[in-house]
Order: structure tokens, then sequence, then C-alpha cells
């Protein structure tokens, strides 16, 4: 199964690289940009057929490697699921 | 006092540390991302650098190498830990120090001299400070905006976790003095135990006046006879 994998700050956390695109936009003349918050995504291709399996596997990544939950959120999306 | 000063892939302080600490007497063995034990020593220093490459996050890989099995089993047991910079990072990655260390707030490398207060003179990294004495010491790094969450701060400042805060030449909390944005002006911490301490000051590149000045010599001192 092919997993996508978001990884943003948490809410609160300052995130300095969203501020600055955000300044960029508007330097651009995008007006009306509320935030940017930017973070990572990734893709995982794992070697099961279960979706519900897909997404807890990705997920125990998650909290053990691929985000540090105490600054970062991350939401797991199984494709075609 | 017998240091081991571990090499990451990506380690750059590493001999500079072993050097520092050979320059006050120390006795100092080189240990491996790869070995499994830590040949006796009494106090292991993580070094700066950019360890796997700063992949993922700061110190996010390092934490997994086989020698951290068991630094992570001798913190547990009181052994004492000092973690500089990258060091650090991989300390607050592997849970063995709370909080976490996040892009600096003005998003640039900082690389610079900057004044540090001692917040908690009575742990062994401060032995040989009084309160609020100032060491100028260099900082380099581009993640090292210190967060924790606000519940977690609380407590690590009751029990005077907050050991080391940057602060302007006469020791006042202003914001020019904070060169990254860290919450609070944290510049370095202790675990609950205080046996395990991070920070992202150099005070290894602090041992000689030719280096511009030798107050990072004080904190390795204080460690050395604590």
């Amino acid at each position: 199964m092919r997993v996508k994998v978001f990884i943003t700050p948490k809410a609160g956390i300052l995130d300095p690289q969203g501020k600055a695109v955000e300044h960029a936009l508007a330097a651009l003349g995008f007006t009306g940009v509320a935030s940017v918050r930017v973070g990572k995504y990734l893709e995982l291709e794992l070697a099961t057929a279960s979706a519900g399996e897909a997404a807890r596997t990705a997920s125990t990544m998650c909290e053990q490697l691929l985000a540090n939950t105490l600054i970062e959120d991350y939401r797991v999306e199984v494709e075609g699921a | 006092m017998k240091w081991g000063v571990v090499t990451f892939p990506g380690s750059l302080d590493d001999r500079d540390a072993a050097w520092a600490l050979g320059l006050l007497g120390q006795e100092v063995v080189q240990l491996w991302h790869k070995d499994r034990g830590l040949k006796g020593v009494d106090c292991v220093v993580l070094p700066g650098g950019f360890s796997y490459g700063d992949y993922l996050r700061c110190g996010a890989m390092a934490r997994f190498a086989p020698v951290m099995e068991s630094v992570a089993r001798f913190a547990h047991e009181g052994g004492l830990v000092l973690g500089i910079c990258n060091g650090f990072q991989i300390l607050c990655e592997a849970r063995l120090l709370p909080g976490a260390l996040t892009r600096n707030a003005g998003l640039a490398f900082v690389c610079e001299p900057v004044w540090v207060r001692v917040d908690n003179p009575a742990c062994r990294l401060t032995r040989l400070t009084t309160a609020g004495q100032l060491l100028r010491l260099p900082i380099k790094h581009g993640e090292g905006r210190y967060v924790a969450p606000a519940e977690q701060l609380r407590e690590m400042k009751q029990r005077g976790q907050v050991v080391l805060r940057y602060a302007a030449g006469d020791g006042q909390l202003t914001s020019a003095a904070n060169p990254n944005g860290s919450i609070d002006w944290i510049a370095g911490v202790a675990n609950e135990t205080f046996n395990v301490f991070g920070l992202m000051p150099h005070p290894e590149h602090a041992v000689e006046e030719a280096l511009g000045g030798r107050d990072g010599a004080t904190l390795l001192r204080s460690l050395a006879t604590s």
C-alpha cells in the first residue's frame, strides 16, 4: 500500500519558514493569505494489502521517528482507502 | 576523570572537544557511533556537528545509533552526559532531555560569541560558577530555538533544570540578547536527576584566551570536578 504522511508544526509552535513564505507571497502581490505553515511530506510503500494495517504501521512510525510529537502533528493517508 | 567523546557520521566538534578536555588535563577516549560499550568512561560527550546530515530532524537519526543504547542506559544509571549543540539536539530527540530544538526564529544560521547567564549554579555543570555569572561562549547553529510545552517548562524551572540562559552583557534578558528565539532565553538545560546536560553554546571552543576566552573551561572543569 502507498501511504502519504503529512507532518506539520504544531499549532502554537512558531514556524519561521511559514512566516517567511507568507511575507514572500504578500510581496508578490498575493493578498488575502491569512497564514502559511511549512511541513514535510513523505511517501511510504508498505508491504501490506490492508489499509487499516498500513495506517496503523505508518502512525507508529510517526510516533517513533518520522515526527517529533512534542513540536509536530502528523496525518496519515492510505492511497485508495 | 575519564571522558568519552562520541563521533557520529557528520560530527564536527568531536576532535575539538577531545582537544579541549586534554588541555584541561582530562583523560579522553574516542567513542564510535557503532560502539556497543562506553569503555568505562565517567562522562560521555555528544559533540556538535551535523550527525547523519541532519536528515529528517537534527539529532533524529543519531538517536538510533548503536552507541546511543549504551548512552541511554548509562544516563538512566546516573552517568554523566554532556550534549553540545548537535549533541543537545540528539539528547532531546532521545528523550534524555526535555523539550526540542527547532529552526532559529530568524531562519539564519547564527555564528557569534554570546553572553550566557548561569541561572542554576548548584549543578555539576556549573558548580564552579555563581548565580547570575555571565559566560562568554560561541554559538554556531541553525536549529537552536529551544521549545518545551508550558506545563513542562514550569516544572523544569521549579526544579532548576533551566541552567543557562542567553542574556545581554549586563545580565538582562533583552530581545536582542536572544540569538535564536528560544523560549525564556534558554541556552542550556539539565534532566530531572541533573546528570544529563545539554547546551547550544560551545564550551569546548572557549578554553584559551587565543580563542576569545576561557569561560567554556569553567563549565568543563565544573563537570570534571563534580
